[in-house]
């Protein structure tokens, strides 16, 4: 709600020297949101930036905060770069459940005495299954990338496709039930630690770190944005358009995938019917929210990041406010309408007009 | 000689007509029923066909919204939800407010268009993209149902319960009130898409909004109607809803959206919009109908493959829409 109005001017004149630098700085207004967030939350809850060390992990709201966040992270740098070129991948959500399921069918967990001593081991080494997991995803990412740049379907049409079939397919994996995971080590990957913090943060750092390098090291990001900003254009220059638009649905797809185990992982169960619902709106709520247009062209990864925190932060205030968790959704559409408005050039003409 | 030529070229003109999808799918519906009539006794009788009505009432409705929109050349994420929160708004107003059902009902459907609306306004007058702003309408539509209550309330009003038992007689089986007004609803939007000035202002902005709005039409106006029609079709459609359920409910018709855009994509009008018809809605809602009472009378297989068949169903469509494209050009 904050970070619309912050800076209405100073964001339309780029070399402003220092500190204006500073606050025209594509992060900045996301960040400013999340700062304000911070700040009520530090005035209502008692005890909010304290972090405790017990059994060597460190606990706090923050890191909750972090830690509950991280699929949503992965999921909005996938569609990051999807929205980037103009497009939209509705399909996140059935991914999440697809590559979730797949690995809770594959690990499974079945007792076994050892030496008299109970134990679970997994149906299939835990490796295959995560990679068959990852292999889906990456199918799935494959599939709307094959109808967006291939049959240049609507990217909002290809992959409502597999919005309401993934789900399907992951209901026909699972027979319809919840299946639990009762195989230990594949826990790590959603509740482990790590050097004190959680593991899907790390997960989180090195996709993002990787994805960053491959955007602002290569030409890969400027491609991305040539494609966002003129698609035609683009395509005249050299750029290799259905390729790249390939590309970005199955990165999307992958993050999805990766974001999927993380959740299957963390409830130690896979539920094929609820698993990632509406993730794909949260989604796309926090690329909106981190700067990146829904237009195409201008994107920001870590805006996007910060976006997701900064969904995971409302939600948390909220609850710890006492306002029932449903008021949730109104709160997201109010701040949906106001960063869509505040994208909007003829919304800012209407204030800019005035004092001239 | 010449007629088996003039034939051929008929047959091979077909494709190429703009209701070519549109027949596809009553073929396919056709076939379905035929099929579920070989395959399982009791299936092929006019009660299937009339329950398919009853049991889509609001489904219809809500597509024939829909299909205005995507005509036009946008999309609206919204009706399911607008219509989860008709339902409870007609509930809290009869059961909690004590109004009269009449004004309850009005008082809903100007709600409704007003809503659709306001986002149609956004859209047109912010150039914001019709998908993040009806998706953001989704959101609200839903958070406000929880708002008034999070609890599903019952309704108990004389009027709603009558429209829910009454069963209009007809030759061959009965039919609820509620899919008759579906029917009339569908009827005047099939006037109104291709009889009126509205109509063809609509597929003009679906064509291409440019040229629209260098011919003169009213494209702002256009606009902001079309997507109020969705919105009073989606509040309409949550009346009807609630006849049927008898409840107001925020988990109602979770989805319907996308079943509503199954339902005109596979009716046979090009997302791109400019193209199809509003008939096809019903053709696609009924297609959607069979697909879940087929899987019913078989009994073996599960609720998900509803989700696979559309699923493929879409995507067979998008890409038999896109091959015609492609040879058109």
């Amino acid at each position: 709600m904050s970070g619309v109005s912050v800076l209405p001017a100073n964001a339309e004149h780029g070399n402003k020297p220092g500190v204006l630098r500073w606050l025209t700085h594509p992060v900045a207004r996301p960040l400013a949101a999340l700062a304000f967030l911070l700040l009520v939350d530090l005035m209502l809850v008692p005890g909010f930036f304290k972090l405790t060390i017990k059994d060597g992990h460190l606990y706090g709201s923050l890191v909750d905060i972090a830690n509950r966040a991280a699929p949503l992270m992965l999921a909005a740098i996938g569609m990051t770069l999807v929205i980037a070129t103009r497009g939209i991948d509705i399909s996140v959500g059935a991914v999440v459940a697809l590559s979730g399921t797949m690995a809770a069918v594959l690990i499974g967990g079945t007792m076994v005495i050892q030496n008299g001593v109970p134990s679970y081991v997994s149906r299939i080494p835990m490796g295959w299954a995560l990679a068959a997991a990852f292999g889906a995803a990456l199918l799935c990412g494959a599939w709307n990338g094959l109808l967006v740049a291939g049959l240049k379907l609507q990217p909002i049409v290809a992959t409502l496709i597999l919005m309401v079939g993934g789900r399907g397919l992951a209901q026909l994996l699972t027979d319809g039930q919840i299946v639990t995971v009762y195989y230990q080590p594949f826990f790590f990957i959603g509740s482990g630690y790590l050097f004190g913090l959680p593991f899907s943060l790390y997960i989180v750092a090195v996709v993002f770190a990787a994805t960053a390098l491959l955007l602002y090291k290569t030409a890969l990001g400027l491609f991305i944005q040539a494609v966002g900003v003129n698609p035609v254009a683009a395509r005249l220059a050299g750029v290799r358009t259905a390729a790249l638009t390939f590309f970005v649905y199955v990165f999307c797809s992958a993050c999805a995938g990766v974001a999927g185990l993380m959740i299957c992982s963390n409830i130690k169960s896979a539920d094929a019917n609820n698993a990632g619902l509406l993730l794909e709106l949260d989604a796309i709520l926090a690329v909106t929210l981190g700067g990146t247009l829904l237009a195409g062209g201008r994107f920001s990864l870590a805006g996007s990041v910060v976006g997701a925190l900064i969904i995971q932060t409302l939600t948390y205030t909220i609850y710890a406010m006492g306002v029932p968790p449903e008021v949730n959704m109104v709160v997201k559409a109010v701040v949906v309408f106001l960063v869509c408005l505040s994208q909007s050039p003829q919304f800012r003409a209407l204030f800019v007009r005035r004092p001239a | 000689m010449s007629a088996p030529v003039s034939t051929m070229s008929r047959v091979r003109a077909w494709p190429a007509s703009p209701y070519f999808t549109s027949l596809v799918t009553v073929v396919l519906l056709i076939a379905m029923l035929g099929a579920g009539g070989v395959a399982y006794r009791g299936f092929l009788s006019s009660q299937v066909v009339f329950n398919l009505l009853i049991d889509n009432a609001f489904l219809l409705v809500l597509a024939v919204g829909m299909g205005f929109v995507i005509l036009s050349g946008g999309i609206d994420l919204s009706v399911g939800a607008v219509l989860a929160l008709s339902t409870m708004l007609c509930a809290w107003l009869l059961q909690v407010a004590h109004w009269p059902a009449p004004a309850v009902i009005a008082l809903v459907l100007l709600l409704g268009a007003a809503y659709g609306g306001a986002m149609g306004a956004l859209i047109h007058y912010f150039r914001l993209q019709a998908f993040i702003v009806t998706l953001a309408g989704m959101f609200l539509a839903r958070g406000l149902c929880y708002l008034i209550s999070v609890e599903s309330i019952t309704i108990d009003n004389p009027l709603f319960v009558a429209m829910s038992r009454t069963q209009l007689m007809l030759p061959g089986g009965f039919i609820s009130p509620g899919a008759l007004i579906a029917l009339a609803v569908l009827a005047v939007a099939i006037w109104l898409a291709q009889y009126t000035a509205f109509g063809r202002a609509v597929y003009a902005i679906g064509g291409n909004e440019q040229s629209a709005l260098m011919m003169g039409l009213p494209v702002a106006r256009t606009r902001v109607t079309v997507y109020a029609l969705s919105g009073f079709c989606a509040s309409l459609g949550g009346v009807l809803f609630a006849f049927y359920m008898l409840s107001g409910y925020g988990l109602h018709a979770q989805g319907a959206e996308l079943d509503a855009i199954a339902a005109v994509v596979i009716g046979g009008t090009l997302l791109a919009g400019g193209y199809g018809y509003i008939a096809g809605a019903l053709s696609g809602v009924l297609v959607l109908g069979a697909i879940q009472t087929l899987i019913a009378f078989d009994g073996t297989l599960s609720s998900w493959w509803t989700k696979i068949v559309i699923g493929a169903l879409l995507f067979i469509f998008c890409v038999v829409q896109r091959l015609l494209g492609a040879t058109k050009k």
